[in-house]
C-alpha cells in the first residue's frame, strides 16, 4: 500500500470512529427524550461563538494541555500515573503557601511560585515513585489512592491560618478558603478581541513543543521510550528503570503542580477567583489525563485534544439551558477516547493477519 | 490526648454498628474482589472493576425503578457490570488496546454516563429487606453484622466457595491460571488465551455488578454517581494484599472496611479526631499494607502482560 493511501485510510478510520462515538452520544440524547442538535449548538456557542467565550476554552485549555504532557512523559516511560487530580491540587496548596507564607510581592514571585507549585506536584508524585520502586506497590494504585490523600491533606491545610488558611480579616465569614492573591502578583491575562485568558496558554503551548522534542530527539527521551517500550531491553543497555522512572513520574506529577499554581495565578472566575478553595482542583486533573489518553500519549495531538475537551467543557454551561442534563458532554468525552482507541487497534490487527498471511504463503 | 484516643477506640470497638459497617463495606469489596481475583488470576489487571460497581450500582437502581422487586435489581446490576466488562474485554483482550487505558477511559466515561442518566431518569429504589438467621444473630457484637443483613448479603455466602471451586476445581479454572502464568505455554497446549481472559473480566463484571446493586440496596438506596468512590480501586489493593490468594483478598477486604468503618464510627460516636487524618485513613492503610505485602508475594507471572500470538 502506497504512503498516501494509508494516511487516507488512517484519516478515514479515525473520522469513523469519531462519527460514532458522537453518533451514541446522540442516541444516548434522544433515548432520554432530548435534542442532539440544540446540544451542538449550544457547545459550539459556548466554547468559541458567544462573545469572550473562547478566551474562557483557552484559559481551561492551558492547564488541561499541562496535566497531559506530565501524563505523556510518565507514560511513556511505561509508568501509568492516574493521580494527576492530587497531584495538581498539591500544586495549587504548595504555590498558596509559597505566595502568603514566604514570597513577597512583583513578578519574580509570580514565577517562584509556579516553581512552587510543579514542585508541589513533583513531591506528591515523588511519593507514588518511592513506593514503586523502592516497595513495587503497583503506581496504578498508589498515585490513585494518593488523590484521596492530597483532598484530605489540602482540606486539614485550609484548616490552619499557619498553613493555607485567610487570616479573620480578609476571609470574612467563609470557612476552609486562603486569602486572595494580590493583584501584582497574578498572571497576567491581556484583552485580545474582547477574549482574555491567561499568558500561561503560551507557555504551555511552548512546553508541548519542548516535551515533544525531548521526547523525539534527546538521549534522555530516547532512553525513556525504550524502557517504556522494552524495560529488559532498556535495563541490559544501562537505563535504570528506577532512576528514569522515577524522574518520569516526578516530572509528570511536577506538570500536574504547575497547572495547579497557573489555575491558581491565572485562573480568574473559572477557578476560585485566585484563591484555594475546597474542590478547587474541579477535575481538571481527571480530564487532563483523559486528554493524554484522547492523544494517545503523544504531545502534539495533547494540544488538539485540550483544545477539544476545554470546548466540551466550556460548552457545558450552555448545554443545560437546551433541556438536557449537561453532564452529557462527560459521557461524550469518555466515548471519543474510547472511539480513538479502536482505529490503531484494528490496523495493528489486521497488519498483523496479512504479514502471517504472507509469511505462510511464501512456506 | 492520648487516652482519649485509646477510650475512643474502646468505644468504636465496643459499638456495634463498627461491625455492621463494616460487614457492609466488606461485603462491597467482597463481592468486586472475588471477580477481580479471578481475573488477575488470567492475567488481566481489570482496572475498570469501578466502573463496574458504578454501572451495578445504577443498573440496580434502575432495575428496582422498573419492577418494583430487589431480585430485578440485582439480574440488572449484574448485567450493568457484565456490559462494562464486554467493552473492556474486547477492547483489550481482542483489539489488543492497553488494557489500563480502557479501563481508565471505562471508570471516567461510567461516571458522566451515570451521573447523566441518573439525573435525567432518577430512578428510585428501596432498600432489601433484612434477613435474620435465628440464633446466630445473636451473638454480641458481631452477630448482627454476619447474620443479620439485608438479604443480597449472604450470596456471598455461596459466591465466594463457588469462585473457589470454578478457579481450583474445574478445567476451566486450570486453563485460567495457565493463561495467567504462562500464556505461551497455554496457547501451545491449546488454550485460547485471550478468549479465557474475556471470560474471567466477564466474570469480574457480573459480581461487580452484583456487589454494586448490593451496595445500593443494603444501605442508601438511592443512586448517586458519587457513591463508589474508589471502592473499586481498593478491591484491587485487596487482591494484592491477598497475595492472589482467595482467602487472603477476603482478609484484605476485611482490614481495608474495618479502617472505612472505624473511620465513620468514630465521628458517629461524636469523637472529634482529626477528621481529615480519619477521612485518609483507609487509603493510607491501603498503600501501607500494600507497600509491605506487594513485594512479598508472588502475583501470577504474567499479570497485566497482553498476550498477542507470535509476540513475546
Amino acid at each position: 500500500m502506497t504512503r498516501g493511501a494509508r494516511a487516507a485510510e488512517w484519516v478515514v478510520l479515525y473520522a469513523l470512529s469519531i462519527v460514532v462515538a458522537l453518533a451514541i452520544s446522540s442516541v444516548i440524547v434522544k433515548a432520554t427524550g432530548g435534542d442532539w442538535w440544540p446540544v451542538v449548538e449550544a457547545l459550539v456557542d459556548g466554547s468559541i461563538k458567544a462573545p469572550g467565550r473562547w478566551g474562557e476554552t483557552l484559559g481551561i485549555a492551558a492547564p488541561l494541555l499541562l496535566v497531559a504532557l506530565g501524563t505523556v512523559i510518565s507514560a511513556k516511560a511505561g509508568l501509568i500515573n492516574i493521580g494527576q487530580e492530587g497531584q495538581l491540587l498539591m500544586g495549587a496548596a504548595f504555590a498558596v503557601f509559597f505566595s502568603f507564607r514566604i514570597g513577597g510581592p512583583g513578578p519574580l514571585n509570580v514565577v517562584l511560585l509556579l516553581l512552587f507549585g510543579a514542585l508541589g506536584g513533583a513531591v506528591w508524585a515523588s511519593v507514588a515513585g518511592l513506593l514503586r520502586f523502592w516497595r513495587g506497590v503497583p503506581e496504578v494504585l498508589s498515585t490513585l489512592l494518593l488523590v484521596f490523600v492530597a483532598v484530605q491533606a489540602v482540606g486539614y491545610g485550609l484548616k490552619w491560618q499557619w498553613l493555607l488558611l485567610a487570616d479573620e480579616a480578609s476571609r470574612g465569614n467563609r470557612n476552609l478558603v486562603s486569602e486572595q492573591l494580590a493583584k501584582d502578583n497574578r498572571i497576567p491575562r491581556p484583552d485580545i478581541f474582547g477574549n482574555e485568558f491567561p499568558i500561561t496558554v503560551y507557555v504551555a503551548l511552548a512546553l508541548a513543543l519542548a516535551v515533544a522534542y525531548v521526547l523525539a530527539r534527546t538521549v534522555w527521551g530516547f532512553r525513556l521510550r525504550m524502557l517504556g517500550h522494552n524495560p529488559r531491553a532498556a535495563q541490559r543497555s544501562g537505563v535504570s528503570s528506577t532512576v528514569y522512572g522515577a524522574t518520569a513520574l516526578a516530572i509528570g506529577g511536577a506538570f500536574a503542580g504547575l497547572a495547579g499554581a497557573a489555575m491558581f495565578a491565572g485562573g480568574g472566575f473559572s477557578f476560585g477567583n485566585y484563591r484555594l478553595v475546597p474542590g478547587f482542583s474541579d477535575f481538571i486533573g481527571w480530564t487532563g489525563l483523559l486528554v493524554a489518553l484522547m492523544a494517545r500519549e503523544r504531545a502534539l495531538p495533547a494540544v488538539v485534544a485540550a483544545f477539544v475537551f476545554a470546548m466540551l467543557r466550556t460548552g457545558a454551561g450552555f448545554v443545560n439551558s437546551t433541556g438536557v442534563e449537561s453532564r452529557i458532554t462527560d459521557v461524550v468525552q469518555g466515548l471519543l477516547v474510547l472511539a480513538l482507541l479502536v482505529p490503531p487497534a484494528v490496523v495493528f490487527l489486521r497488519d498483523r493477519r496479512r504479514a502471517r498471511a504472507a509469511a505462510t504463503e511464501r512456506v | 490526648m492520648l487516652i482519649d484516643f485509646f477510650s475512643a477506640v474502646g468505644d468504636v470497638l465496643s459499638s456495634e454498628s463498627t461491625y455492621i459497617n463494616g460487614a457492609l463495606f466488606a461485603a462491597l469489596l467482597a463481592f468486586a474482589a472475588t471477580g477481580e481475583w479471578v481475573a488477575e488470576r488470567s492475567g488481566t489487571l481489570n482496572i475498570s472493576v469501578e466502573g463496574m460497581l458504578l454501572s451495578g450500582a445504577f443498573a440496580g437502581a434502575l432495575g428496582y425503578h422498573l419492577a418494583d422487586s430487589v431480585v430485578v435489581g440485582l439480574v440488572f446490576g449484574a448485567f450493568g457490570g457484565l456490559i462494562i466488562a464486554v467493552v473492556q474485554a474486547q477492547m483489550s483482550h481482542r483489539l489488543t488496546a492497553d488494557q489500563f487505558v480502557v479501563g481508565l477511559t471505562l471508570n471516567i466515561l461510567i461516571v458522566g454516563l451515570t451521573g447523566f442518566l441518573d439525573r435525567e431518569i432518577d430512578p428510585r429504589a428501596d432498600r432489601a429487606s433484612t434477613v435474620e438467621i435465628p440464633v446466630l444473630v445473636d451473638i454480641p457484637l458481631f452477630g448482627q453484622a454476619l447474620f443479620g443483613e439485608p438479604w443480597p448479603f449472604y450470596l456471598l455466602y455461596g459466591l465466594v466457595p463457588l469462585s473457589w471451586w470454578l478457579v481450583y476445581r474445574t478445567r476451566w479454572g486450570l486453563e485460567l491460571r495457565a493463561a495467567g502464568e504462562n500464556p505461551q505455554s497455554a496457547d501451545v497446549s491449546g488454550i485460547d488465551v485471550n478468549l479465557r481472559r474475556r471470560q474471567s473480566i466477564y466474570y469480574a463484571g457480573l459480581t461487580s455488578g452484583l456487589g454494586g446493586a448490593y451496595f445500593l440496596f443494603a444501605q442508601i438506596a438511592a443512586f448517586d454517581d458519587s457513591i463508589i468512590r474508589g471502592q473499586g480501586f481498593i478491591a484491587i489493593a485487596a487482591v494484592i494484599f491477598g497475595g492472589w490468594t482467595l482467602w487472603g483478598t477476603m482478609g484484605g477486604c476485611v482490614v481495608f472496611a474495618g479502617a472505612l468503618s472505624f473511620q465513620l464510627s468514630l465521628q458517629g460516636l461524636g469523637y472529634e479526631l482529626n477528621t481529615e487524618l480519619l477521612q485518609a485513613l483507609p487509603y493510607l492503610v491501603t498503600i501501607g499494607t500494600m507497600a509491605i505485602f506487594a513485594r512479598r508475594v508472588r502475583s501470577p507471572a504474567a499479570l497485566a502482560q497482553p498476550f498477542i500470538r507470535g509476540l513475546k
